[in-house]
């Protein structure tokens, strides 16, 4: 169960890993983007829901309809940063019987298809796993990296040497509240983009993006060049064009797992629900694309 | 000895006594404690780091907690000798450190006194907490009564239920309970719900935790503010008995009336501290509560320490009979005391402990809290091992009244 190495035949070999010292696959992402003037779209699902396959199949739509990097939850028992919607998922994934096998499994399968796939995840899965066997299975699987939001640069040693090891990147996160010192410390540690937080609070659908996002994005800006995309709260084409106008990413979550628990609730089948996220995700990819120029980028 | 001055000392005394030398300054015991939370809660834990060692190098704010303490909260609280017990156990003296007689019932007040007076120093108008049998989440409604602070607690909606009489006290006092639906419905998802609404209110919010756990500042800061008990228990027995304890014994869930006993005794090693930890159904049955004697190390709620824990990390249900101990982790510095030796946790289920809550209670004319009854039911063993030359002190750290309905049911007297 700690390796994937026996179950690799599920989606063939995975695309090819980060070369140390090199460009990571996210910091391609990254810069192709920025050259085409249009900021990246990042589509997160959690693994397991409404179930692996499904899981699987819904991953799949997200990289094929238009996500430039995929997110792969790994549902967790405690999720203290995650409003209802990814809760309800999550919750039902870890009912349905999800590991972090399948978690794994999932990555595999986005990567196979070109698309970066990212895991994000609360900290304790990884240290039960173990640091360097996570690392190592993540990369085997063609993982891109992960997203760690409840694990601080100062308590971060370990990971960092495991993500170098492997030719991940490791994502952290800042928020409003960041001092401009806190700042600068994720900053040196954030490899392939920094998550930024456009507001005090969890994950879910928003009316609007909050004002402290493109403040946020600008006092990240003066201490690093590493690339900034926001999340929290964005769930619109509108959304993601205004904050296309000011970060070089755009993170959708809730929206995206609100459309697999509606279809759920309203027995449509799975063909359905993966045409109703693949509307969404195309929504989504042509809102990066017109960013609202009311804001200067960079 | 009079009263306020024991009481204020006893806090004062925290700057001057030899401290033990954890946690560090980024709040690790050990391999245990940290910080793991979101970065948008940084700011505040940091603002609260900083207001705390403001406070403490604050005669005025010692001197304004040292008074509400005595005055208000109805400090130093007895030191009883259990001469009934004792002659029944057949073994070491027992004396009982008396937190059910501090108001509101227990020993929570202590903590949320200290947390509430650092809540109108930083400007905040807001507390919001977590409670499992009610105790934390009442003693925080009296403070915030008391101060003038608005009061949100979260409660898991299995302990809503078992804990009626508490959700009723909680609103009289004037604070809103939120029964918390997520999850397995018990303290760990209140903890969960209350830290989703920290991170978007902390402007205004403080979050007070109930026991020593949680991310730094807070095991720490819990820790001084409950130290008041052992700081007493220890100059009391020394007055009543002319020598040190051989043994000090209390119950632990997230651990805070351990800690706050345990911590003066630290540096005393000779005398033994003897945690119990809530046994449920049994250890073999898995359905318990232990996370020092099933668990393994991990993170929870900001800190890393002893967890139930499945193979994947995802944190497993505990089962007991006392809400209060009804969590799947500890405190870290239990984590560390445990890890160096210095302190032993044993196991003690729901049969056992309900019998020692009937004995106490018939004996004594105590009726003490489920959880209480735990540290009781380990203390009788450790009192006959150790033979009527010792002297063991436990920490009743809670009344009973509010286990009344599932004593009955347990006994079926009604």
């Amino acid at each position: 169960m700690r390796s994937l190495s026996d179950e690799r035949s599920l989606a063939g070999e995975p695309s090819e890993r980060n070369e140390p010292g090199g460009q990571s696959r996210l910091s391609q992402v990254f810069a192709r983007a920025r050259a085409d003037g249009r900021a990246v779209l990042v589509g997160y699902l959690p693994a397991g829901f409404p179930s692996v396959a499904g899981g699987i199949a819904a991953v799949r739509a997200l990289a094929e309809a238009g996500a430039d990097v995929v997110e792969v939850g790994l549902p967790y028992s405690d999720p203290t940063m995650d409003g209802p919607v990814i809760q309800a998922a999550s919750d039902a994934a870890l009912r349905r019987g999800v590991t972090t096998a399948d978690v794994l499994r999932t990555v595999e399968a986005v990567a196979v298809t070109g698309v970066p796939a990212l895991v994000m995840t609360y900290w304790n899965p990884i240290e039960r796993y173990g640091v360097d066997a996570f690392a190592r299975d993540l990369a085997a699987a063609g993982g891109a990296g992960a997203i760690t939001p409840d694990l601080p640069p100062e308590e971060a040693g370990p990971w960092l040497a495991a993500t170098a090891d492997a030719g991940l990147d490791s994502v952290f996160l800042v928020a409003p509240s960041s001092t401009d010192a806190r700042l600068a410390r994720v900053a040196a540690v954030s490899k392939g983009f920094i998550y930024a937080a456009s507001l005090m609070g969890v994950t879910g659908t928003r009316e609007r993006v909050g004002a402290q996002a493109a403040d946020l994005t600008r006092r990240v800006r003066a201490v690093t060049d590493t690339p900034v995309a926001v999340g929290l709260g964005v769930s619109t084409p509108e959304q993601a064009a205004e904050v296309a106008g000011f970060a070089d990413g755009v993170i959708v979550g809730s929206a995206l797992v609100k459309a697999l628990l509606e279809a759920e609730r309203a027995g449509a089948d799975p063909g359905e629900a993966e045409v109703a996220l693949r509307g969404i995700v195309a929504g989504l990819a042509a809102g990066v694309r017109r960013p609202e120029p009311s804001v200067p980028r960079g | 000895m009079t009263s306020a001055v024991t009481s204020a000392a006893g806090f004062a005394n925290a700057d001057a006594a030899p401290v033990s030398p954890v946690p560090d300054s980024a709040g690790h015991f050990g391999r245990f404690g940290g910080r793991f939370v979101p970065e948008a809660l940084f700011a505040a834990l940091d603002q609260l780091t900083e207001a705390y060692a403001a406070a403490r190098a604050d005669p005025g704010f010692t001197a304004e907690l040292g008074g509400l303490l005595a005055t208000y909260a109805g400090r130093p609280t007895a030191l009883t000798d259990a001469a009934r017990l004792t002659a029944h156990v057949g073994g070491a003296r027992i004396l009982l450190k008396r937190e059910d007689l501090a108001h509101t019932g227990s020993h929570k007040i202590n903590n949320v006194l200290g947390q509430c007076l650092l809540t109108r120093r930083m400007g905040k108008t807001r507390v919001i907490a977590e409670t499992g049998a009610g105790q934390h989440g009442v003693a925080t409604a009296t403070a915030c009564a008391l101060l003038g602070l608005d009061c949100v607690v979260y409660m898991g909606e299995e302990d809503t239920s078992r804990q009626a009489l508490n959700v009723a006290r909680m609103r009289l006092l004037g604070a809103e309970v939120v029964p918390v639906a997520a999850g397995s419905r018990t303290l760990k998802d209140a903890i969960n719900e209350a830290m989703r609404d920290w991170v978007a209110t902390v402007d205004t919010t403080h979050y007070c935790i109930g026991s020593v756990m949680g991310p730094h500042p807070f095991p720490m800061l819990v820790r001084d503010f409950q130290r008041v008990i052992g700081v007493e228990a220890r100059a009391q027995v020394l007055e009543r008995v002319g020598r040190l304890p051989d043994a000090v014994v209390a119950c632990v869930g997230g651990g805070s009336n351990a800690m706050g006993i345990f911590h003066p005794f630290i540096d005393d090693t000779s005398v033994r501290l003897i945690g119990a930890e809530a046994g449920g159904d049994g250890l073999a049955t898995g359905r318990h509560a232990a996370a020092i004697a099933g668990g393994a190390p991990g993170v929870l709620h900001g800190m890393r320490t002893f967890l139930l824990q499945d193979a994947d990390g995802q944190t497993q249900v505990s089962h007991s009979i006392s809400a209060g101990l009804d969590y799947p982790g500890i405190g870290p510095e239990h984590a560390w005391l445990h890890e160096t030796g210095r302190a032993t946790y044993g196991v003690v289920d729901d049969q056992a402990a309900m019998d020692a809550l009937r004995l106490v209670a018939r004996l004594e004319g105590i009726l003490v809290a489920i959880e209480s009854a735990h540290a009781f039911a380990a203390a009788f063993d450790v009192a006959r091992d150790l033979g009527p030359d010792a002297v063991v002190v436990v920490n009743c750290s809670g009344r009973g009244d509010k286990d009344v309905d599932t004593a009955a049911k347990w006994f079926d007297l009604l």
